[in-house]
């Protein structure tokens, strides 16, 4: 058998040219119509992310792919597993090119009406497309929806377009075309100065410039230096990291050799975490597809460049995506964090000039590459360049991952992509940047998302994890919700975090409890600035935000907890109390039946009462009273 | 050196490069509060307590692990340092078991001093405290993790002695200090050494007291209660009493132990003399005849507990001779009790020593030369002085007094053994007076003295070369012993002290507060006094000591006969690491 290896530019443009065929009708009419008779007659991709697949969506595939055998149609439709189109809410979904039409929460009893109709017969089943793309008789395709139209992919353009599992299909739409350019006309110096003059900075949430990070390490010598990748994302919520390795997982490695030739280093980790099977599995096919194919190993493209990636598993511990923990956790040690300095480009791995980036960071840099700085650049606002990928959760109707040009206001995210609030209800606040972040207040709708925005506002992007809140949130409970959080995943080594934000804990119980006084407020405050000073690392020193950044803007929740003892969103169980109307019930018994701890009594037809020294709160009456006659407060 | 332009609190001074902001403080005269950070041996920045402003930091920085650079300005004295102080302090407070007035510790306690110094809330921020449980499972130590602040010195000084048998459990408010798989101590592989103990800032790690079985044995009158004293105590137990460290006390410490109501006062260097004789013979023994080689001393049972776990290879390269401490005990309950008509059941040893694994060793099998225990109890320099403290006994105005005959008899061979190179050194005067038949005049052997990690010499001797190595800390130990296994390094005769520098830094020894670890030379002080004391010894030489020609000529017949292999020496076994 011929070697793989790919040794030259030409080399790689074969295998594009001889892939790209069966690639080019997801790229649109246009394309599809240049090679309509020389591939498949239609391309059925069904997402194989973690979402999806876990709604069933591996079943979908070898359901399709036997309807298909079964009236001979395999040698014209490839059925292709791709990563995650980021809609997750509709999932399973599949979408069949060159329509673009796109099927959500597709079932398997779907599968053979799909088949007979839609891909024997050429009748779109439009009762199984997302209702959005159906406007009478005109269906529009992904792009054309709500959700996708304002939404500009770069680090995910590769997700729920390609097989991540093929190297060919990442090859034809021009992956490792990068690396090349980088290794046979650039000089390392370019490369660092392109990726500086892109404004890329760092995906994770430091957000420090990623180009300067680079010429750090590429300043200091070594016998040996390092690229790392943080795929270890900790923040609750956010799953964008995960995307791009389950859908994209050739990008990362190809921008990690990139990486590698700008500062001198000849080997990679990547850290990810052992609770994403499927990343795991896809990068690990992935590096071993890329060592055949000499696009990881000893020179490649035939150049004097030699680059390998090691995976290495975390164990899912938060603290992880920390730096210096990071690192700390690949030598085999306990997870923990180190001083700084010495910072990583002087003394990182092993005690070597390493640099760390985060996967989606790494996701943008072949396209810098390809495109120009001054493309990327012409992307975002003035500080902050190019788009980000958010993790759209809570109460909006389109719950996923959208990635949108740095600036784009709250109010677009919500209102246009996000599909707005449920139920009517109104907006209350927006959390980012996960256990680190903080809320922003609907006064900011109008903010355009970026860096320093939030920062100004006491908020951070962190990693991008954007959850929605309506009026029925209480802020006291969210900030004890991420407050949880950090606590269980504080690592202990230091004294601020290990104790300090355990005691913040028990003060916000307290409040939420009940027993609070607004001594305890200044209390937490003052405990909360001690602790974003002291703290060692970013962890510590990022946990109080949410108590902070709620205190700043919903400090009357705080004050209605200690000094009226009331919830006002209805949350806090502790300070909510179950009534019934005497004028609106009709003595069913309904809820007296329901109540699991006997708490309410009254004789048919005349009104109950609830017995609030007995009632667990557990709200099971309100949800059974036909009239409306139970109310909390 | 390179130096750099710094300010501190307002004050321009220039300091060397490279130095952290804790060190460059010290040049200026202002001291900062250090809990986590022992000079190398733990740099980690964990316990925000020594934190200073820095002009144009973001945050408070860490003074024991920031270096300094050039223009820096630093702050060590401000409302919010102080405060930031007072909070960390308050916190620690908050999770540890405040029962100072009952803690073995309270008076040498590092956080106790600074939360008098700061003026702190004890109560501020009460809440939940981490469950946990104390673990007094092995023979020599107690741990007590509701005083444990996580500084994680005893975990840097375990690794450092190349055992690291403990470490971090659990994270965040549960993290907690044990051994993995929260095993139990005496279950893991750990080798008594006690530099945990003497690493800790507060009580949590305590050696286990052994003083109430002594004050009751003294007060059984049907017991003869016997104390040796290992050669190092004299120099060290004045730091218990406030005296300079390096002060030589053995003329108070006799009068202290008598004043105890010990039944005989004797000396361990007798015993180390008695050492001497037998190792010597039997290292000439093994280069005449064909053994194994290099033979490695055995006095310290913390190494032998190492070489036993983690290098069972060289068990035939240990010397089979007894520790001092337990050739003190097996003479005291053979020769002395025959010769003093007592029934050795009636006899109680107590040994006082600057070691905790001499506990553990008291307990080895194959130690019982008269059919029972050699050593009854072994207390170690700190159990010493608080009985001392407690019989209300003014240890500094007590007059100097002597040891007993004929068992507290030594030479300054026998008062050395207290410092890294000492056992080597005292052998080498005893065997070249052998080999050469005349009394050398020469007997410094400068080479193998002092503090460095590992020493090696070769000295002509009867007509050979003899190389020797010296060497003290188990990291530098494993070292050398890898380089002996690699071909690297040969040596015929080798001593090796578990604990770094020897037993004048031995587990067992007062405790001297980071504060005072990370700028004195505690070390080089006490092993000073050590070399002054063999200075002004009559008698520097083992076999000249008239005690132990005696001994020979009465009971032993002659060094390595049948006699003294049966009473004075042992053997060692394999053991498992897990």
């Amino acid at each position: 058998m011929d070697s793989p290896v790919i040794k030259s530019f030409t080399e790689l443009q074969a295998i594009k040219a001889q892939e790209y065929v069966h690639v080019a009708m997801r790229e649109g009419a246009e394309e599809a119509a240049k090679y309509a008779n020389m591939t498949y007659r239609k391309n059925v991709l069904i997402c194989g992310g973690t979402g999806c697949t876990s709604s069933n969506s591996e079943v979908l595939i070898s359901t399709m792919k036997d309807e298909l055998k079964k009236r001979g149609l395999e040698n014209e439709i490839n059925v292709v597993r791709t990563g995650c189109f980021g809609l997750c809410a509709l999932g399973p979904i599949m979408i069949v090119y060159p329509e673009g039409c796109f099927y959500s929460r597709v079932k398997v009893e779907d599968i053979p009406t799909i088949v007979e109709e839609h891909l024997l017969k050429g009748n779109v089943v439009k009762e199984l497309l997302y209702d959005e793309t159906v406007d009478g008789d005109n269906i529009k395709s992904l792009n054309e929806t709500a959700f996708y139209a304002k939404q500009k992919r770069v680090a995910l353009r590769n997700c729920g377009v390609i097989n991540p599992e093929n190297i060919k299909e990442y090859i034809a739409v021009d992956g490792y075309k990068a690396l090349n350019k980088v290794l046979t006309e650039m000089t390392s110096q370019d490369v660092i100065e392109t990726v500086k003059a892109s404004g890329l900075r760092g995906r994770g949430g430091g957000g420090f410039p990623t180009g300067l990070k680079w010429q750090f390490a590429a300043a200091n010598k070594a016998d040996q230096k390092y690229v790392c990748c943080n795929a270890d994302e900790g923040d609750p919520g956010a799953f964008m990291d995960r995307s791009v390795l389950e859908g994209d997982p050739h990008v990362v490695l190809e921008a990690m050799a990139i990486a590698g030739y700008a500062i001198g280093a000849t080997q990679g980790y990547i850290y990810v975490r052992a609770e994403y099977p499927i990343a795991v599995k896809r990068l690990q096919i992935a590096i071993k597809q890329a060592r055949e194919y000499g696009m990881l190993g000893k020179n490649i493209f035939g150049t004097d460049f030699s680059f390998d990636v090691e995976l290495r598993l975390g164990a899912g511990a938060f603290v992880c995506g920390e730096e210096t923990a990071l690192m700390t956790s690949i030598e085999g040690k306990r997870g923990e964090p180190r001083p700084r300095p010495p910072f990583p480009a002087v003394k990182g791995l092993f005690g070597k000039p390493t640099i760390l980036n985060n996967v989606e960071s790494y996701a943008n840099i072949p396209r810098i590459i390809l495109n120009g700085a001054e493309w990327f650049a012409s992307m975002g606002t003035e500080k902050a360049k190019g788009t980000k990928v958010f993790a759209l959760g809570g109460k909006i109707k389109h719950t996923g991952l959208v990635e949108i040009p740095m600036g784009t206001t709250l109010r677009e995210v919500v209102e246009e992509i996000g599909g707005g609030i449920p139920n009517g209800k109104k907006f209350k606040a927006a959390q980012t940047g996960g256990p680190s972040g903080g809320c922003i207040p609907a006064k900011y709708f109008d903010i355009p998302l970026d860096y320093d925005n939030l920062i100004s506002i006491g908020s951070m992007v962190g990693s991008g994890g954007l959850i929605i809140m309506d009026e029925d949130s209480c802020m006291v409970d969210i900030a004890k919700f991420f407050l949880e959080f950090t606590v269980d995943e504080s690592c202990g080594k230091c004294t601020p975090c290990r104790i300090g934000t355990r005691r913040l804990l028990e003060i916000l119980e307290k409040i939420t409890s009940g027993n609070g006084t607004l001594e305890d407020i200044d209390k937490m405050e003052e405990l909360c600035y001690y602790i974003k000073a002291n703290s060692l690392c970013g962890l510590g020193q990022t946990a109080p935000n949410p108590i902070l950044s709620t205190l700043r803007y919903f400090r009357d929740e705080y004050i209605a907890h200690v000094v009226d003892k009331t919830c006002p969103a209805g949350v806090c169980k502790k300070l909510l109390n179950y009534s019934i109307d005497a004028d609106k019930c009709k003595g069913c018994t309904a809820c007296a039946r329901k109540c699991p701890v006997g708490a309410i009594s009254g004789a048919v037809k005349t009104a109950h009462t609830i017995d609030t020294t007995k009632c667990i709160k557990c709200g099971a009456c309100m949800e059974t009273c036909k009239f409306g006659a139970i109310s909390k407060k | 050196m390179d130096m750099v332009n710094i300010k501190i609190n307002g004050m321009a001074l220039s300091v060397p490069q490279g130095s952290t902001i804790l060190e460059a403080a010290r040049y200026a005269g202002i001291e900062i509060p250090t809990l986590c950070y022992l000079k190398k041996i733990n740099a980690i920045g964990a316990c925000r307590i020594c934190v200073v402003e820095v002009k144009g930091a973001r945050s408070l920085v860490a003074a024991c692990v920031y270096p300094v650079n050039e223009g820096m300005e630093i702050f060590t004295n401000t409302p919010a340092v102080r405060k930031s102080r007072k909070t960390t302090l308050e916190l620690i407070l908050s999770n540890h078991d405040r029962k100072c007035l009952s803690c073995v510790r309270s008076g040498s306690c590092e956080l106790q001093k600074l939360c008098n110094e700061y003026g702190i809330d004890e109560s501020k921020y009460a809440g939940v405290m981490t469950p946990s449980e104390i673990d007094d499972s092995a023979a020599h130590l107690v741990r007590d993790n509701k005083k444990c602040i996580l500084c994680r010195r005893c975990v840097a000084a375990c690794r450092e002695q190349y055992v690291g048998v403990i470490g971090a459990n659990a994270r965040g408010f549960d993290t907690n200090i044990g051994c993995a798989f929260e095993k139990k101590l005496a279950d893991v592989p750990c080798i008594s050494c006690g530099q945990c103990i003497v690493a800790c800032p507060t009580g949590a790690l305590t050696e286990k007291d052994q003083t109430d079985a002594v004050f009751e044995a003294i007060a059984d009158p049907g017991k003869h209660v016997v104390v040796h004293t290992a050669p190092s105590i004299r120099v060290t137990l004045g730091e218990c009493f406030g005296m300079p460290i390096g002060t030589n006390v053995e003329g108070k410490m006799a009068a202290a132990l008598r004043r105890l109501g010990f039944d005989k006062v004797f000396d361990t260097d007798f015993g180390a003399d008695l050492t001497i004789m037998e190792e010597a013979t039997e290292f000439l023994n093994r280069v005449k005849n064909g053994g194994k080689l290099p033979m490695i001393t055995s006095c310290s049972p913390g190494w032998i507990k190492f070489a036993e776990t983690y290098y069972p290879e060289f068990i035939p390269n240990l010397s089979t001779c007894k520790s001092p401490q337990q050739m003190e005990g097996a003479a005291i309950k053979t020769w002395y009790a025959e010769k003093n008509g007592i029934n050795p059941e009636d006899i109680v040893v107590v040994s006082v020593m600057p070691c905790t694994a001499k506990k553990f060793e008291v307990g080895r099998d194959d130690q019982n030369a008269a059919g029972v225990p050699d050593v009854d109890i072994a207390l170690t320099t700190r159990e010493l002085a608080r009985m001392i403290e407690r019989a209300g006994i003014n240890f500094n105005m007590l007059p100097d007094e002597q040891f007993d005959s004929i068992l507290g008899e030594s030479t300054g061979a026998a008062v050395i053994f207290g410092s890294s190179g000492g056992v080597m050194e005292a052998a080498l005067r005893t065997a070249a007076d052998v080999l050469s038949g005349e009394d050398l005049a020469n007997i410094d052997y400068h080479e193998v003295r002092g503090m460095a990690d590992v020493k090696e010499a070769t000295y002509r001797m009867g007509g050979m070369d003899v190389k020797v190595a010296v060497c003290s800390g188990l990291s530098n130990v494993a070292k050398l012993l890898d380089a002996i296994k690699a071909g690297e390094k040969s040596y015929h005769f080798i001593e090796i002290m578990c604990c770094p520098g020897g037993c004048i830094n031995g587990g067992g020894q007062p405790i001297q507060p980071a504060s005072v670890r990370n700028f004195v030379d505690v070390k080089g002080l006490r092993s000073k006094a050590i070399y002054e004391a063999d200075a002004n010894k009559p008698v520097r030489k083992s076999h000249q000591n008239a005690a132990i020609k005696l001994a020979y000529d009465e009971y032993f017949g002659a060094p390595g006969s049948h006699k003294a292999h049966e009473i004075l020496h042992t053997s060692y076994v394999k053991r498992e690491k897990y």
